[in-house]
């Protein structure tokens, strides 16, 4: 490479990524410092002395309405959309190897589910279970339309790790006396496993966050993200920073947490 | 799968005669995502088609066949307006991801050298997307707003007189806040469909007496041209269906088709918002498809 004419782009264009970073999480850290403003702060700079004040204010039920059941709602709902996500799309991507009647149809239908608007999805299931006489709840029609968020990404994800799965390892097992359960279990599964994880990520934190989808279709109970949309238009003391830092650092933990695991799956694949 | 005989082995045994056909696994195996995508996806669209055409007043729907929803909605000046006022939306959002997300990609896949740095930086810019959308949204009231960071200091540096109001609560702050949300789906598939790209053709561009710029135009933009449609479906789509971004950050003060049913479901007009849904649908359908007749997603997977 002709090093001149790199160095100049280069440096023009790490100034521009260093920016575009800048400008992701800038805005992120302006609440994260925000939520530790003193008792008597409000919502903008300067800070107002330093507290923790928020965060208590935070577990107090009256202070927000169901911070501690919506939590709980979000997570219970994020963990069975990422298990059914996994499994649905592991099932799914294996399907897509093989030739079978619809398999474009259902492939489009994929794409489909992640390009119609969320809010029609929303429209849509509200008013189907409205119609069936069923009542609408987080763990049944939110449940189902967090899936339709979900699975495309999942399938997707599935269809481009397949597409370069080499079968070589298959015939090798094959070779040497496995079932097809064997060679599932023990030849695909573990070589495909860091995705599975990715996808599990992908599942957990899409569901955890949506709420688009979940606006008609969450019943009587909100969601943590439905409860914080809903504090955008009425509270206004920093106590939404605070919930919204307590949110932040539980998703990083969660992708810590998940990218440690792939790492170290990865690490031990290769000392073994 | 399992017709393959060793030699030598001979018959197999016979606990293993319940055999299935070969054809049957690959069904079972994508049964439940066509249950799912059927009863939560197919099942709902064809619902808010029907309810579209129903009958309503301030308490409930009746089944009927009647069009007024649509002429309705389709007769107003306010409809279109906001129609209108989505697409460009759209179109300036899709035109600066498209720029950032181009640039991002390229610097990440041909300027840095090695693989783990390569990865280590696209999580930098990963990570933010897989946290809350409203968090961040609502993250960038405290830096636009009228005391806010920018206009505290450029006020008290004395480049300006007073606060600039148009920063939050304007289309200018809608735009801002849709690119914080949605550049990464444009870098994810650009920087995807980059790193296939076989560096020896940049090399044998070179060596053919290509500038920098006419190796960009002539060979980078075009290979990477599948993965800007991908991330156009994504922003293009994304923007479409928005109605929160354009509710907080506008202040109320701008409207999108999203928001219009968001409305009309809180009044429970729900057969109007069925309607507005289904040319909402048609449009963004016939969007992608556009965008599909250049690029074949199956392809780049």
């Amino acid at each position: 490479m002709n090093s001149e004419t790199r160095s100049r782009e280069f440096y023009v264009l790490a100034i521009f990524f260093a920016l575009f970073v800048l400008f992701l999480y800038g805005p992120l850290s302006a609440i994260l410092i925000l939520s530790f403003q003193g008792p008597n702060g409000g919502l903008t700079f300067p800070l107002n002395g330093v507290s923790v004040h928020w965060f208590i204010n935070l577990f107090q039920t009256q202070a927000v309405g169901d911070f501690g059941g919506s939590f709980r709602r979000s997570l219970m709902l994020g963990l069975m959309v990422m298990v059914v996500t996994v499994v649905v799309s592991l099932l799914a991507g294996l399907a897509f190897r093989r030739k079978f009647a619809g398999a474009t149809a259902l492939f489009y239908l994929s794409v489909a589910s992640l390009v119609v608007p969320s809010i029609v999805i929303s429209l849509g299931i509200g008013v189907l279970f409205q119609q069936i006489g069923l009542q609408p709840a987080w763990y049944s029609s939110g449940f189902g339309a967090h899936l339709t968020w979900t699975l495309p990404f999942g399938v997707l994800i599935m269809f481009a790790i397949f597409n370069r799965f080499s079968p070589a390892y298959e015939e090798a097992a094959r070779d040497l006396g496995a079932t097809p359960w064997q060679t599932f279990a023990h030849v695909v599964l573990p070589i495909i496993a860091p995705s599975l994880i990715g996808v599990g990520l992908f599942g957990f934190t899409l569901s955890y966050d949506e709420f688009a989808r979940t606006l008609m279709t969450a019943g009587t109970y909100n969601t943590l993200p439905l409860e914080i949309y809903g504090m955008t238009t009425n509270v206004t003391t920093p106590v939404l920073y605070a919930l919204g830092t307590v949110t932040t650092v539980f998703s990083f933990l969660v992708i810590a947490g998940t990218l440690g695991l792939i790492v170290g799956m990865s690490r031990r694949r290769n000392q073994g | 799968m399992a017709t393959v005989r060793f030699l030598g082995v001979g018959e197999p045994k016979p606990k293993r005669v319940i055999k299935l056909p070969s054809w049957l696994p690959a069904y079972l195996q994508a049964l439940p995502l066509t249950l799912i995508l059927g009863g939560f996806l197919l099942l709902p669209i064809l619902m808010i088609s029907v309810v579209s055409f129903w009958d309503y007043d301030f308490a409930q729907m009746y089944p009927d066949f009647v069009t007024f929803n649509y002429t309705e909605t389709l007769g107003s000046w306010v409809t279109w307006k906001t129609y209108l006022n989505t697409l460009k939306f759209a179109f300036i959002v899709w035109a600066i991801t498209l720029f950032i997300g181009f640039w991002v990609a390229y610097f990440l896949a041909f300027h840095i050298r090695t693989s783990s740095m390569q990865m280590v930086l696209f999580l930098v810019c990963t990570v933010p997307f897989l946290t809350s959308n409203i968090i961040r949204m609502i993250s960038w009231i405290p830096v636009l707003g009228r005391n806010g960071l920018i206009n505290n200091t450029l006020v008290g540096a004395g480049i300006i007189p007073q606060p600039i109001e148009w920063l939050l609560y304007s289309d200018f702050a809608v735009v801002l806040a849709m690119v914080h949300l949605y550049t990464l789906f444009m870098v994810t598939p650009i920087f995807n469909t980059m790193m296939r790209i076989d560096k020896s053709l940049m090399e044998a561009a070179r060596d053919a007496g290509a500038s920098g710029w006419q190796t960009l135009t002539n060979v980078i933009i075009p290979l990477a041209k599948p993965g800007m449609a991908i991330g156009t479906i994504f922003v293009v789509t994304l923007v479409m269906a928005d109605f929160s971004t354009v509710q907080v950050m506008s202040g109320g003060q701008s409207a999108s088709v999203a928001l219009m049913m968001k409305n009309q479901m809180s009044l429970l007009q729900y057969p109007a918002a069925a309607a507005n849904a289904v040319v909402l649908l048609i449009i963004v359908l016939m969007m992608v498809a556009a965008i599909l007749r250049v690029v074949d997603i199956r392809k780049e997977l």
